[in-house]
């Protein structure tokens, strides 16, 4: 089973190199860009079968070491 | 008084370290990370790096290392732990000491000397500096930008967990004192129980006789003093 977990910076949590993509678009002419927020994503090739069993276990596998939930939200897609 | 110097794939400050402590009396000895404890021991010293190349965060990787097991557990007994830069970002990821590092507000990796305010002296470290002294030490980093909510900052403030704060030095413009856009110019901070002390500057590298500076030496005089 493949699934893919977005990480994304929480509301509120200074993002510079957003700001300096932001920029950076404007700078090429890009208008009409209000914001932007720069995350990471994570491919996982899981030996699991069972869908919910291995939701669970990515959400362990973000809650200790591939987010930061201080700073950071995740979501989890399957595949 | 013995130092343990945790060493990780990618730490490069830890003879600096030995070098500071040595100077002010201490023994040291270093352990690997992948060692599933540290020896017996007064103090355990995370040093700064770039443990496992900074990748996914600062930190992260090796803050799940197997000696870090035994350093989390001997630090919620009470044990002293100091991380400095790449220790500190370690102590965070543990969840030792609260909040985040993120990248520097610039962008920039920021090597400079930084001017520093102590606020709190009743801690092993620091006790060998007045209040409010101000001293001149060594940052490098990319990600020593400080963030905590709001109430997190309120209580570190209350409860004087805001051990050192950027501030400006002589001819230093306030925008230039904060190397790195950290809250409340927050530079280290401690645990509740004032055992763990991280902080993002190098006082280990304003020591020695060769370096620019030798304001930090009073904390290490101190350090090996109230531990021996």
């Amino acid at each position: 089973m493949k699934a893919r977990v977005h990480i994304t910076l929480r509301n509120g949590v200074l993002d510079p190199q957003g700001k300096a993509i932001h920029n950076a678009l404007g700078a090429l002419g890009f208008d009409g860009v209000r914001e932007v927020r720069q995350g990471k994503v994570i491919d996982l090739d899981l030996a699991d079968t069972d869908e919910t069993g291995a939701r669970a276990r990515i959400e362990r596998m973000c809650e200790k070491l591939l987010a930061n939930t201080t700073i950071e939200n995740y979501a989890i897609e399957l595949c | 008084m013995k130092a343990a110097i945790v060493l990780f794939p990618g730490t490069n400050r830890e003879i600096d370290m030995k070098d500071a402590l040595e100077r002010a009396g201490a023994a040291t000895e270093m352990v690997w990370h992948g060692d599933a404890e540290a020896p017996p021991c007064d103090l355990i010293v995370l040093p700064g790096g770039f443990s496992h190349g900074d990748y996914l965060r600062c930190g992260a990787m090796a803050a799940h290392s197997p000696v870090m097991r035994d350093v989390v557990a001997r630090a919620r007994a009470g044990a002293p732990v100091l991380g400095v830069c790449n220790g500190f970002q370690m102590l965070i990821e543990t969840g030792l000491l609260p909040g985040a590092l993120l990248r520097n507000a610039g962008l920039n990796f920021v090597c400079r000397d930084v001017h520093l305010r102590l606020e709190n002296r009743r801690l092993p470290l620091t006790g060998a500096l007045a209040e409010g002294d101000v001293i001149r030490v060594p940052v490098a980093h990319g990600d020593g930008n400080y963030f905590a909510d709001d109430e997190t900052l309120r209580r570190l403030e209350g409860e004087g967990r805001i051990v050192f704060r950027y501030v400006a030095g002589p001819d230093e413009t306030e925008e230039r004192a904060n190397p790195n856009g950290s809250a409340a110019g927050v530079a280290g901070v401690v645990n509740d129980a004032g055992n763990v002390l991280g902080m993002m500057p190098h006082p280990e590298d304003a020591t020695g006789p060769r370096q620019q500076s030798r304001d930090a030496a009073p904390l290490f005089d101190g350090l090996v003093e109230a531990l021996s």
